[in-house]
C-alpha cells in the first residue's frame, strides 16, 4: 500500500502581492472591518492560553466580541510559554548595529532554511517592534541599562543584538503579561475562561468551524461549545518524542482532532532539536529541562579530543579539547543556529568522543568566562539557570563544566494557514506554534515568543475581523446534529480507552512511542529507518487499544484517562511525520536526512524539487493522507547553501 | 533506595480523606520528586489501584503547577526549589515522607493531591495589571525606567503563583503572592495610574476568597522557590494606607 | 493591630521610666506616683488624668485584642482541614508565639493591677505607699511572685520583638535594608525594656531596693 497519495497544490490565496513591505499595510486595509456594536453578538473560542492564545483573547475581548477562553491547566497563567528562557527578538535596532525589519527578515528567512513563506514572515519582522512597546506598557520587568533604557543581547544564529529579555525569564514575564491583560478581560465579563478544560474535538458546520467539544477535566462532565470562529492556540507536538523539554500536559490533541475534521497539516516532520539541554539521567526520566540557549554566548562548548577519555574535566589540557563548534564554523563559533550545533554534538557522540555517564553530553565550559568577566557578571546574567542546573544535576557549574544534549523542543510544522492564519476549515484559526506559518523547516532562538505575541496581538486581531465581517453566523445549539455527532464520538472514544482494561500503561506506551520517533525520526532520519519506524508506530498503535490500561472512569479528574486520549492522538501524528519525514528527499533545518548532505556533512537541500510546504490532508484512519504543496517563491531573499562558517 | 511514602488520599471534594502509607524501593537520588511518584503510580495502575493524583505540568520550575506539602515543608525540604525540581539526592535510604496537598479554605481540594487555587486569578483579575489595550502602547523607550526599580520589579515579578506561601503561612494568608504583584507594577512608572485601586481592589478579592490575615510571621518567604521577599508586603502595606487615606476619591493627590 | 500595639509600647516606656525611679528612694518614688496622681490638677480633679489615661490604655487593648481575635479566628477559618504533619513556624519563636505569648501578659496584666494598683493582692496595699507595696511584693520570701513577674516579662519581650517588627511592616516598612534596620530595632528595644522592667523586681530580691 503506498503510504500517501499526491493531490491538488494549495496557494495562499489571501497573501497579497506587490512590494513585501506594503503587503500587510495593504492586508489589513482590504480586509473587511465588524461594526463595534456588531462585534458583541459575535463570540470567538479560544483553545490554549499561551503567548498566543492569551493575547489573542485578551486583545478580542478589548475590541469587544465576546471570547470563550479554555485552558487544560489551572490557570491561563500556567500555558508552557511560561518556560521560555532567553528573549524575545525584535527589529528596534536600539544598538545601532546594522539591524532593521530587513534584516530581521532576512534572517528568519535564512534561519528557516528557505522553507517559509517571505510574507509571512516580513509581516512577522514589522510587527516586532510593537510587540515590545506593547510588553513595556503592560509592566513587563525587561532587563534594563543603567541608563534606564532596555537592554538587548544577541542569540543563537544572530549577529545582531536584537534579543530582548527578563533574566532568564523572558517567557515567564511575557505570559504573565498577556495573562494579566486576559485576566482583566475575564474581571469586566468579557472573557468567560475555562481553567481544567480539554477540547476533545472539533464542531464543523455547513463547512465552517462553529464550535468545540470539551471535557471539564474536574467534573468530566463532556459539553459543547459554540461560536462564530475557532482559534485554536495548543502549541506544538514536540512531546510526541515523550522527553522534550515541552511541559508533560502538552499534546497534540486539538490541532489533531482539527486535521481529521479537514484542517490540513502542514511540514510535521519539521521538529527543532535544543542543542542545550541537561543529558537524561536514567530510564526514570520524565522530561527534559532547557538551558537557555543564552549561555552559548558566553559558555564553549567543547569535548575531548580523545575517544573515551574519562578525566575531569578539569584535567584534561587546553591542547587536548576540541572546541568543535569554534573549530568548524569559525564565524559564528558558538552561536551557530540550533540544527546545526544539535547534530555537530550528536555527530562528536557518535564518534565516541560524548561525556558524562550515558556518553551523551558535550561540555559546556564557562572557566574563560568567569576568568574574563568575573564569577560576579556570570552569576548577574545566568545565576538562576546555573542554580537550576545544580538541583538538578547535583553538580556546581561554576566549578565544573556543564553537561548538555540535544532534546526535542520544538515544531516549527503544525496546522496550514493561509497569510490570515486561517486554516483550510473557513472559521479554524490558528495562531502561535499550533501553526506551521513562520519559522520554516528551523526556527532561530527568541522567536518563538515574538511570533507567538505577533500572531495573537496584532495578526489575529486584524485578519479574524475579516471573516466576522460576514457574521454573525446562524445559531449553532447542542442538537444539532454535527454538535451531537461530535460529542458523541467524543464520549464513545472515552468509552473504548476504559473499556479496554489491558495490562500496560500509558506512560509505557507513550515512552517507547518516543523511543522510535527520537531513534528514526530525530535528529538524523533515514529511508530504511522511517520505513521501520512507520511499521513499528503501527504495530504499537494497535497495541496500545488492546492493551492499554485506563484505570477509573471518566466521571471526575482522571489523569490517567486525559493521558490516554492524548497518547492516542501522538500515535496517528507520529506515522503522519514519519510519512512527511520520509517523503522529504532532502535535508533541510531540522530536518536531517542521512542520504542527503554535502561531503562535508553539512544539510543538502533540493529548492528544484522540495520548495514547498506540505501540506496533509486527512482521510481516514488506516488510510494513505493526501498530500497538497504549497510552492514557496522567493522573491527577496535568495536560496543559497546556508553556511555559518 | 527504599522510602515510606505516607499520602493523602481523597477520592473528590467531598470525601473526608486520609493518609495512606506506600512502600517505594529501587528510587534513584537522581530522579526527581514528581518521577519517584511516577513510578508509584505506574505500579499503582498495575496492580489495579487508582493512582494517585497530583497537579505538575512544565518540571522545571517555572509554570507554578505543582504544590505538595512535603514532611510540613512547602515544596519540601530544600530551600528555592519546586516540588518538581526537588531530587530524591534530598532524602535518605528508609526514610518516611508525608505528602500531604496545600491546606487553604482558598484552595479547596479536587482529589488526592490536587488543589483549585483559581482564587489567585481572582485576585489578579481585580487589579494585577496595567491597563494597556493593544495598540495603545507609547514607543517602548519613551519611559526609561531606572535599572534598580527595574531589577527589583523583576524580582517580584518572578512569583510563579504556586501558592506555598499561602500552604506554609500560619495563618492561610495569600498576602506574598498579592504583594508581589502590587510591588512589580508599583515599582514601575507603567503602574503608577492605577496604583492606589489596585492595591484595594487586590486586597480585597484576596480577603473575599477566604484567605487568612497577615501577621508578618516570614514563613511565605521561607517557602517561596522563587525566594520574593517579604518586604512586598511592606510595599503593599503602604500602597494600601495610602490608597485607603491620602488617595480616597480625591482626584490629583 | 500596629496602631493599638504602638500606643501601649509608648506606655510601656513610661511606665518603665516611671519604675525605674525606685532607685532614686523611696520618697522620690511615692512623689512621683502621687504627681501623676495630680496631674493636670486643678483643670482635672484629682487622679482625672490617670483615669483618661487608664481609659485609653484599655480601650487601646480591647482593641488590640479585639484585633488579634479576628486574625486568628481568620486564620482558623482559612484553614479548615489541618496538616497531618506540621512543622513549627520558622521565622522566629516570637513569631510563633504571638497569641499564647498575648494571653500570658494579658492574665499578667490582670493579676498586675490587683497586685500593685488596687493592692488586693498586695502583702501591704496600701495605695499611698507605692514603695513599700513593691518592696514587700518582690521580697525574697515571695520569690514565686518574682518568678512570675520575670516569666511574664519575657514573654513581654518576645511578644514585643515581633510586634514591633510587625507593625513597622505593616505601617509600611518596605526595603530590605529597612527590614535588617527594623529587626534589630525591635530586638534591642525588646531587650532594653525587658531589662528595664526586670531591673526592679530583681534589685529588691536581691536586696540592692529595700
Amino acid at each position: 500500500m503506498d503510504l500517501f497519495t499526491e493531490g491538488d497544490p494549495i496557494a495562499d490565496t489571501r497573501a497579497p502581492d506587490g512590494p513585501i513591505e506594503t503587503r500587510w499595510e495593504r492586508r489589513r486595509f482590504e480586509a473587511k472591518l465588524v461594526n463595534p456594536a456588531n462585534r458583541r453578538k459575535m463570540t470567538v473560542i479560544v483553545v490554549g492560553t499561551g503567548l498566543a492564545g492569551g493575547s489573542a483573547a485578551a486583545t478580542l475581548a478589548e475590541q469587544g466580541y465576546r471570547v470563550k477562553s479554555y485552558c487544560y491547566q489551572d490557570s491561563p497563567r500556567r500555558a508552557h510559554s511560561i518556560a521560555a528562557q532567553g528573549g524575545i527578538n525584535a527589529a528596534k535596532n536600539y544598538r545601532n548595529d546594522g539591524d532593521s525589519v530587513h534584516r530581521l527578515f532576512y534572517d528568519t528567512v535564512k534561519g528557516g532554511d528557505f522553507r517559509s513563506r517571505e510574507s509571512n514572515v516580513h509581516r512577522l519582522a514589522e510587527v516586532s517592534v510593537n510587540i515590545i512597546d506593547q510588553c513595556v506598557a503592560q509592566g513587563v520587568p525587561f532587563a534594563r541599562e543603567y541608563g534606564g533604557l532596555l537592554d538587548t543581547r544577541s542569540f543563537g544564529g544572530a549577529q545582531v543584538q536584537r534579543t530582548f529579555y527578563a533574566r532568564g525569564q523572558t517567557g515567564q514575564q511575557l505570559l504573565l503579561g498577556a495573562y494579566q491583560a486576559l485576566e482583566r478581560q475575564i474581571g469586566l465579563g468579557n472573557v468567560e475562561m475555562y481553567a481544567r478544560h480539554e477540547m476533545l474535538e472539533l464542531i464543523v458546520v455547513d463547512g465552517k468551524a462553529r464550535g468545540i467539544v470539551v471535557r471539564d477535566m474536574v467534573t468530566g462532565e463532556i459539553t459543547t461549545e459554540f461560536a462564530d470562529a475557532v482559534v485554536l492556540a495548543s502549541g506544538g507536538y514536540g512531546n510526541v518524542f515523550y522527553l522534550s523539554t515541552n511541559a508533560k500536559g502538552c499534546n497534540v490533541t486539538a490541532t489533531w482532532r482539527a486535521h481529521r475534521k479537514g484542517a490540513y497539516f502542514a511540514n510535521p516532520c519539521y521538529t527543532q532539536i535544543h542543542p542545550t539541554c541537561i543529558p537524561v539521567s536514567g530510564d526514570h526520566q520524565s522530561k527534559l529541562t532547557l538551558m537557555s540557549e543564552s549561555l552559548r554566548n558566553d559558555g564553549r562548548v567543547w569535548v575531548p579530543k580523545a575517544k573515551g577519555d574519562d578525566r575531569d574535566p578539569r584535567d584534561i589540557p587546553e591542547d587536548e579539547r576540541d572546541y568543535y563548534l569554534e573549530r568548524i564554523y569559525p564565524s559564528f563559533g558558538n552561536l551557530v543556529p540550533r540544527d546545526i550545533a544539535s547534530r555537530a554534538a550528536k555527530n562528536v557522540c557518535d564518534e565516541g568522543r560524548g561525556v558524562g555517564p550515558t556518553k551523551l553530553g558535550v561540555y559546556l565550559d564557562f572557566a574563560d568566562a568567569i576568568d574574563r568577566l568575573g564569577r560576579k557578571a556570570i552569576e548577574a546574567k545566568y545565576g538562576n539557570l546555573f542554580e537550576m542546573y545544580e538541583r538538578i544535576t547535583g553538580e556546581d557549574p561554576y566549578e565544573v563544566p556543564m553537561r548538555i544534549y540535544p532534546a526535542v523542543h520544538y515544531t516549527m510544522g503544525g496546522l496550514w494557514v493561509d497569510y490570515d492564519l486561517q486554516s483550510t476549515i473557513p472559521g479554524l484559526f490558528v495562531i502561535g506554534e499550533a501553526n506551521f506559518s513562520d519559522h520554516g523547516a528551523n526556527r532561530l532562538g527568541a522567536s518563538a515568543l515574538m511570533q507567538g505575541l505577533a500572531d495573537g496581538y496584532f495578526v489575529l486581531p486584524n485578519t479574524v475581523a475579516n471573516y466576522l465581517a460576514a457574521g454573525p453566523f446562524e445559531k449553532v445549539d447542542a442538537t444539532h446534529p454535527a454538535a451531537v455527532a461530535a460529542r458523541r464520538d467524543v464520549e464513545d472514544r472515552i468509552q473504548r480507552l476504559l473499556a479496554i482494561d489491558g495490562d500496560r500503561t500509558v506512560d509505557s506506551f507513550h515512552r517507547e512511542l518516543g523511543q522510535i520517533m527520537w531513534e528514526h525520526c530525530g535528529m538524523e532520519r533515514s529511508e530504511a529507518g522511517l520505513r521501520k519506524a512507520i511499521d513499528e508506530i503501527r504495530a504499537l498503535r494497535d497495541e496500545f487499544w488492546q492493551r492499554v490500561r485506563v484505570p477509573g472512569n471518566g466521571e471526575g479528574l482522571n489523569q490517567s484517562l486525559e493521558k490516554a486520549g492524548r497518547v492516542a492522538d501522538f500515535f496517528e501524528l507520529a506515522e503522519l511525520m514519519c510519512i512527511d519525514a520520509l517523503h522529504r528527499e532532502e535535508s533541510c533545518g531540522g530536518h536531517f536526512r542521512a542520504e542527503h548532505q554535502t561531503p562535508e556533512g553539512e544539510a543538502q537541500r533540493d529548492d528544484e524539487r522540495f520548495a514547498y510546504v506540505a501540506a496533509w490532508e486527512f482521510t481516514a484512519t488506516g488510510e494513505p493522507s493526501v498530500l497538497h504543496k504549497e510552492d514557496l517563491n522567493f522573491e527577496y531573499v535568495h536560496p543559497t547553501q546556508r553556511s555559518y562558517k | 533506595m527504599n522510602l515510606t511514602l505516607r499520602i493523602w488520599r481523597q477520592s473528590g471534594p467531598q470525601d473526608k480523606g486520609r493518609m495512606v502509607t506506600y512502600q517505594v524501593d529501587d528510587v534513584s537520588p537522581d530522579m526527581s520528586f514528581l518521577e519517584m511518584l511516577d513510578v508509584l503510580n505506574e505500579r499503582l495502575i498495575l496492580a489495579g489501584d487508582e493512582p494517585i493524583a497530583f497537579d505538575h505540568d512544565c518540571r522545571e520550575g517555572i509554570c507554578g503547577m505543582c504544590g505538595l506539602m512535603i514532611n510540613g515543608d512547602a515544596h519540601g525540604p530544600q530551600r528555592g526549589t519546586t516540588a518538581c525540581q526537588l531530587h530524591m539526592r534530598q532524602f535518605k535510604d528508609g526514610d518516611t515522607i508525608d505528602i500531604e496537598p496545600w491546606r487553604a479554605r482558598a484552595f479547596p481540594v479536587i482529589k488526592d493531591l490536587v488543589v483549585n487555587r483559581n482564587a489567585f486569578d481572582k485576585i489578579i483579575a481585580a487589579g494585577g495589571y496595567v491597563t494597556a489595550p493593544t495598540g495603545s502602547a507609547p514607543e517602548a523607550h519613551s519611559v526609561p525606567v531606572a535599572k534598580a526599580d527595574a531589577d527589583a520589579a523583576f524580582e517580584s515579578a518572578a512569583c510563579i503563583g504556586c501558592g506555598a506561601c499561602v500552604a506554609a503561612c500560619p495563618n492561610g494568608s495569600g498576602m506574598l503572592f498579592t504583594a508581589a504583584k502590587v510591588t512589580q507594577l508599583s515599582l514601575l512608572p507603567q503602574g503608577q495610574p492605577e496604583r492606589f485601586t489596585r492595591v484595594i481592589g487586590m486586597v480585597d478579592a484576596h480577603d473575599e476568597a477566604g484567605f487568612g490575615g497577615c501577621t508578618n510571621a516570614g514563613e511565605c518567604t521561607v517557602v517561596c522557590p522563587k525566594g520574593i521577599p517579604l518586604t512586598t508586603i511592606g510595599r503593599l502595606n503602604r500602597d494600601y494606607l495610602a490608597a485607603t487615606t491620602r488617595h480616597a476619591d480625591t482626584p490629583g493627590t | 493591630m500596629a496602631v493599638t500595639g504602638i500606643l501601649l509600647v509608648l506606655f510601656l516606656i513610661a511606665h518603665m521610666l516611671g519604675n525605674l525611679k525606685i532607685f532614686s528612694g523611696a520618697t522620690s518614688f511615692d512623689h512621683y506616683a502621687h504627681w501623676l496622681r495630680d496631674l493636670g490638677v486643678p483643670l482635672l480633679p484629682s487622679a482625672g488624668f490617670l483615669w483618661i489615661q487608664r481609659v485609653g490604655l484599655l480601650a487601646a487593648v480591647l482593641l488590640h485584642i479585639w484585633a488579634a481575635t479576628v486574625l486568628a479566628l481568620r486564620a482558623r477559618a482559612a484553614r479548615p482541614v489541618r496538616y497531618a504533619h506540621r512543622k513549627k513556624v520558622r521565622g522566629s519563636y516570637a513569631a510563633r508565639t504571638m497569641r499564647w505569648g498575648g494571653v500570658i501578659i494579658l492574665l499578667f496584666v490582670v493579676y498586675h493591677i490587683l497586685d500593685l494598683t488596687t493592692g488586693t493582692l498586695n502583702p501591704v496595699g496600701d495605695p499611698s505607699r507605692p514603695y513599700a507595696n513593691v518592696v514587700a511584693d518582690f521580697a525574697p520570701e515571695r520569690w514565686y511572685v518574682t518568678a512570675f513577674y520575670t516569666l511574664a516579662i519575657v514573654a513581654l519581650g518576645f511578644h514585643l520583638r515581633h510586634g514591633v517588627f510587625s507593625a513597622l511592616r505593616s505601617l509600611g516598612q518596605q526595603t530590605p535594608r529597612g527590614e535588617q534596620r527594623a529587626r534589630l530595632v525591635a530586638l534591642v528595644f525588646a531587650v532594653v525594656l525587658c531589662a528595664g522592667y526586670l531591673v526592679v523586681p530583681f534589685a529588691v530580691l536581691t536586696g540592692l531596693v529595700a
